[in-house]
């Protein structure tokens, strides 16, 4: 099982003319990986992001997911955005359960409980299920719009800045959290993640795609991360692979950047 | 309390004593005093109130033919002393008259809500809906709803039928417009989401539309009622029957201003009640902020 970017083409309109966000990428995530999209704001990552969850539609190019094309959104590819996007009047627990029901409709009051409560625990919401978004922080809004993603078992999971919004200590429980739910025994083997976090990108992820603003090719580098799992936090920000890779993102996205500016 | 003074700090023998300034907890704020706050807030209405008597005493004391206020609060507690007394055509109290007047409200404001909320809730929907209906608003919206009775008139031979649908007009606009805001202005992320988790129509009716247009609904609601009873008064002068803009108008052809400000007085508290009702509804129809 993989999901494959072919050849994607996407432009938007800019300025009387056309700008050509996403220039012919290709990209291919394997079973197994979680992938990191970073670059500069404008170099097309959460479009491509859209585009492999199918709310964008690419002007070119092909998404694959497991063999089959696909076209338009589907829980196959779970998202969660940055903003949580939890449905407001509901509970955290209707908000996993209204999602299960509406993505798997094939399943059972007692199978969909089941999950609802699997994924709820998992991220150590299951005390305060009850609770509307509004009424808890932003961190345990973004545990149950993953738990949410989780419990319609996608094959793909795609995260736009899933963490941008919350404060340190918090992204770094979330963070342990979702590496868990990857690795556990669930269906959702691929991960697409979209960050401005180079530490996190690094802490995450088994290849890191590094994308560049036009007009140069979309995808400038791909970095590999051979940092065995699990990844203790504390001793991997001190290893020199760690290391040697944040340089090389950083020379990379500041190179970048200086040409932007 | 400290005992650190100039004394023990000169003197070594004294510092043992003597308690380092931080432990001390600094001035904490004081509890507010709900009882306090609110005694405070009567008081300042009543310093408004009383500028307004002083300032009302003053002109009817110059312009001749203007009640005092003296005068004003004797016949204002003559008209509540049988506010639903019913004698004949022309002696009925002046709650029944405020319901007649409330009832024809209610009517056209019910009508308008039944027609301007699916309107705008479609015009929010579809682009090309609002682009056909939004000019025709914004091309009738600056009309007094006044300019409509006649064309009312005609249509139904009833001056008070007409008065109803003066009213309809009259809040039709703002419960179409707000309507419309709030349902093109669904957050993108939660239709994102409904797309994804594939919602049914139902449940992103139920879910992610209702949820996040209602309080621009009820905005619109509250907007329209404020100007229906405003305008009640008016079209009621123009239209007759039994209402309180009927009776104003007939108060001042008896040259009775005191009936006419005592009448204002009660109109005001009437549009004031309705306010904090649909002020409270649109508090319950919120959404909540989420805290960080």
């Amino acid at each position: 099982m993989s999901l494959e970017l072919k050849n994607i083409w996407k432009s938007y309109p800019h300025r009387g003319g056309v700008q050509h966000v996403l220039r012919g990428v290709d990209l291919t995530i394997e079973r197994g990986e979680f992938v990191s999209l970073i670059g500069h704001s404008g170099c097309g990552k959460s479009t491509l992001l859209g585009v492999a969850g199918g709310l964008t539609t690419a002007d070119g190019g092909t998404i694959v997911l497991d063999g089959k094309v696909i076209s338009g959104p589907g829980p196959d590819r779970a998202m969660v955005f940055q903003n949580y996007s939890l449905l407001p009047r509901l509970s955290l627990l209707q908000n996993v359960d209204v999602a299960v029901a509406s993505a798997r409709p094939q399943h059972s009051t007692k199978e969909r409980t089941v999950l609802v409560e699997k994924y709820l625990t998992a991220v150590g919401l299951w005390e305060a299920r009850h609770k509307r978004p509004g009424q808890v922080s932003g961190g345990m809004q973004q545990r149950a719009a993953v738990a949410r993603a989780f419990a319609v078992e996608p094959k793909a999971l795609l995260l736009d800045e899933p963490f941008g919004a919350l404060d340190a200590l918090t992204r770094a429980r979330l963070q342990g959290q979702l590496i868990d739910l990857w690795q556990s025994e669930s269906d959702t083997e691929i991960v697409l993640m979209v960050t401005h976090g180079i530490d996190e990108a690094i802490l995450l992820s088994d290849r890191i795609v590094v994308m560049s603003n036009p007009p140069n090719p979309s995808i400038v580098d791909v970095i590999e991360v051979n940092i065995p799992r699990p990844r203790n936090r504390v001793n991997v920000l001190d290893s020199p692979q760690f290391r040697a890779i944040q340089e090389r993102l950083l020379n990379l996205l500041t190179l970048e950047g200086e040409r932007a500016a | 309390m400290s005992t650190l003074t100039v004394e023990s700090l000169s003197d070594p023998t004294l510092e043992t004593i003597s308690v380092p300034p931080s432990i001390q907890p600094p001035a904490t704020a004081k509890p507010t005093n709900r009882l306090a706050v609110f005694a405070s807030t009567i008081a300042w209405a009543a310093v408004g109130f009383g500028a307004l008597i002083a300032v009302w005493a003053l002109a009817a004391a110059k312009v001749k033919g203007l009640p005092t206020p003296a005068a004003t609060f004797t016949e204002l507690r003559k008209l509540l002393a049988h506010p639903f007394a019913s004698n004949g055509p022309s002696g009925k109290g002046i709650g029944l008259l405020m319901v007649s007047s409330l009832q024809r409200v209610l009517t056209g404001f019910g009508i308008a809500a039944l027609v301007g909320i699916p309107l705008g809730v479609t015009m929010g929907a579809s682009k090309h809906v609002w682009k056909a209906a939004n000019p025709v608003i914004q091309l009738l919206r600056p009309v007094s709803p006044l300019a409509w009775f006649p064309i009312w008139l005609v249509a139904f031979k009833n001056a008070p039928h007409a008065a109803v649908w003066v009213i309809f007009i009259t809040s039709l606009w703002p419960i179409v417009l707000n309507t419309a805001a709030g349902a093109s202005s669904i957050p993108k992320d939660q239709r994102n989401v409904a797309k994804v988790f594939k919602l049914k129509r139902f449940a992103y009716v139920r879910h992610v539309m209702i949820p996040h247009t209602l309080p621009s609904i009820v905005t619109g609601l509250r907007l329209s009622m404020g100007v229906a009873w405003m305008v009640i008064v008016a079209v009621e002068m123009l239209s007759g029957g039994v209402g309180i803009g009927d009776y104003v108008w007939v108060a001042y052809n008896a040259l009775n201003l005191a009936k006419v400000v005592s009448a204002i007085l009660l109109i005001g508290v009437v549009g004031l009640a309705l306010d904090a009702m649909f002020l409270r509804l649109g508090k319950a129809v919120a959404l909540e902020e989420g805290h960080a």
